[in-house]
């Protein structure tokens, strides 16, 4: 399989601080893949970096054979990079429908109705709600909207941030049976979790993320048997 | 009749604020920043108008368009040379460049024309139209008619095309509007564009009514226009254009009763308001994000 992402020793900082340490890691198309850690492991700063928000020091980025590291996050969009951020980030005082309208951005304005169908066909419930506000939705739909969002721009790889992040357990398993559902319907995706357990359950491989390095890799399902990865993560 | 005529004075001044506090309110919303140099574009754009139809004998229409393009301009790189730089700094660093953008233009002014008033020639026809007993000038006319196109088109400029829309995301979380892909700095630029192509349009007709023109014309209107916009609710359309209108009225009435303590009811009508409602009459209340 191709070779969609192929992230290589990169070091990214926060000013005087050393965030991510020489990680590497890649991502096959059609293949889930999950950066696990604990918080402060650099999870979502690798994945930031990886969407143009932050900037590598050293390494490479390639996507699609392309190297895209000094690519800025609003021109990634078009090339097929979605990030669905940490905390949803929907925006709060536009309706549902607009919302999924800025997902679609970069996209021909033809493609917009077929894509609001093929999401709304995915989110029901957001279609029910296409005219509301998006800060009035719960916690779990707003999930729904900023994947929905982000699945507007017809991407080849979607990052999920903490999809898991503030749900109730019922629709964290819901969230995680839509990751399961876009990865049948043959979507690529990166998936940074704290909910070890969830993420390495659906994943094709994990890495292992502490104090910004990689410590451990493997399958997802090897991981999840991982005696140390048990220990750390799985509280057992 | 004085009542309505002072009402319609009032109101015509006050969409003259309305267009300037637009301008404030976008450019707050979008770039939280305070644009204090906003006013001094004002006065460019008069300045232009005044050169284009007084020295060169342009026709009127030419003369506003002209300086529409050439605000439309100047703030565009105002905010490139000037406030971009200054995306990661702090709020008080950039307040303090656009006090010193401010004087800049006011110096440069002054240097180019001239301390010495200028009578500005209206692009307007004087004259009035008796409607229903009172006549209301074809000056107060047209800057309420203005107002109104403006809100309108704004309204319909920010709630259904794409860029408008890429706007209020952009104002809302930059971060977030980038991973969309909306370039949020030319997003910034287009939102200068657009305001400081309403200041000089405000700046015509602010001196269409009231003659003189000064390197120092727009300073005070500007922070009148800035106080409109606070009243009504920063970053809010809606509130920039009540809180014009509101303040153009009292402002008329107070004058009414006392030329010299008009300005005075001003600020304190803002310092009432701002107690009772910290965020303005139509402002947003603020929610913590989770």
């Amino acid at each position: 399989m191709a070779v969609l992402l192929d992230v290589k020793n990169i070091n990214v900082y926060y000013g005087a601080i050393h965030a991510v340490k020489d990680i590497s890691f890649h991502v096959e198309e059609g293949e889930i893949v999950t950066l696990i850690g604990a918080n402060g492991a650099g999870k979502t700063t690798t994945l930031q970096t990886v969407s143009g928000l932050l900037h590598t020091r050293t390494g490479s980025i390639e996507f699609m054979g392309k190297p895209i590291q000094a690519v800025p996050a609003s021109k990634l969009v078009a090339q097929g990079l979605a990030q669905v951020p940490e905390g949803r980030r929907v925006f709060q005082q536009m309706t549902v429908e607009e919302n999924l309208e800025m997902g679609a951005f970069t996209q021909p304005n033809s493609t917009i109705a077929p894509n609001l169908e093929r999401v709304y066909a995915q989110f029901p419930r957001l279609k029910e709600r296409r005219k509301q506000v998006a800060g009035t939705l719960s916690g779990g739909e707003q999930q729904m909207l900023a994947m929905g969002r982000a699945l507007m721009s017809n991407p080849k790889l979607l990052m999920l941030d903490e999809p898991s992040m503030g749900l109730a357990p019922i629709l964290v398993e819901q969230i995680f049976d839509i990751i399961k559902e876009l990865h049948k319907a043959g979507t690529t995706i990166l998936l940074v979790e704290q909910n070890a357990q969830m993420a390495l359950s659906v994943a094709d491989r994990g890495y292992v993320l502490e104090t910004g390095r990689v410590t451990l890799t493997g399958p997802g399902r090897q991981l999840l048997a991982d005696e140390a990865v048990k220990k750390a993560y799985l509280g057992g | 009749m004085s009542f309505l005529n002072n009402l319609i004075t009032g109101i015509s001044l006050g969409s003259v604020y309305a267009i300037i506090a637009l301008g404030y309110t976008m450019v707050y919303g979008i770039a939280k920043m305070l644009n204090f140099a906003h006013g001094d574009v004002i006065m460019v754009g008069a300045y232009v108008t005044f050169f284009a139809t007084g020295s060169f004998n342009l026709p009127p229409v030419v003369g506003v368009l002209l300086a529409v393009v050439v605000c439309t301009v100047l703030g565009v790189v105002i905010e490139g040379l000037a406030y971009k730089p200054l995306r990661q700094a702090s709020s008080l660093a950039v307040l303090i460049t656009a006090i010193g953008v401010s004087y800049f233009l006011q110096n440069a002014a002054l240097l180019l024309w001239g301390a010495d008033p200028k009578v500005f020639t209206p692009v307007i026809p004087e004259g009035s139209l008796p409607i229903s007993g009172v006549n209301i000038t074809y000056v107060s006319l047209v800057t309420v008619l203005a107002c109104i196109i403006i809100m309108l088109a704004l309204t319909w400029f920010t709630s259904k095309t794409k860029m408008g829309k890429a706007m209020r995301a952009c104002s809302e979380d930059k971060a977030a509007a980038q991973l969309m892909g909306i370039n949020v700095n030319r997003t910034i630029s287009m939102t200068f564009a657009i305001g400081s192509a309403l200041a000089a349009i405000a700046g015509v007709l602010l001196c269409s009514s009231y003659r003189t023109l000064m390197p120092t014309t727009g300073s005070l209107p500007g922070i009148k226009a800035f106080t409109a916009a606070v009243f009504g609710g920063i970053g809010s359309i809606p509130g920039a254009m009540l809180g014009g209108i509101l303040l153009g009225i009292i402002e008329t009435f107070a004058k009414v009763i006392n030329t010299n303590i008009s300005d005075a009811v001003v600020f304190a009508v803002l310092i009432i308001v701002l107690l009772v409602k910290p965020a303005g009459l139509l402002g947003k209340t603020v929610r913590e994000k989770v």
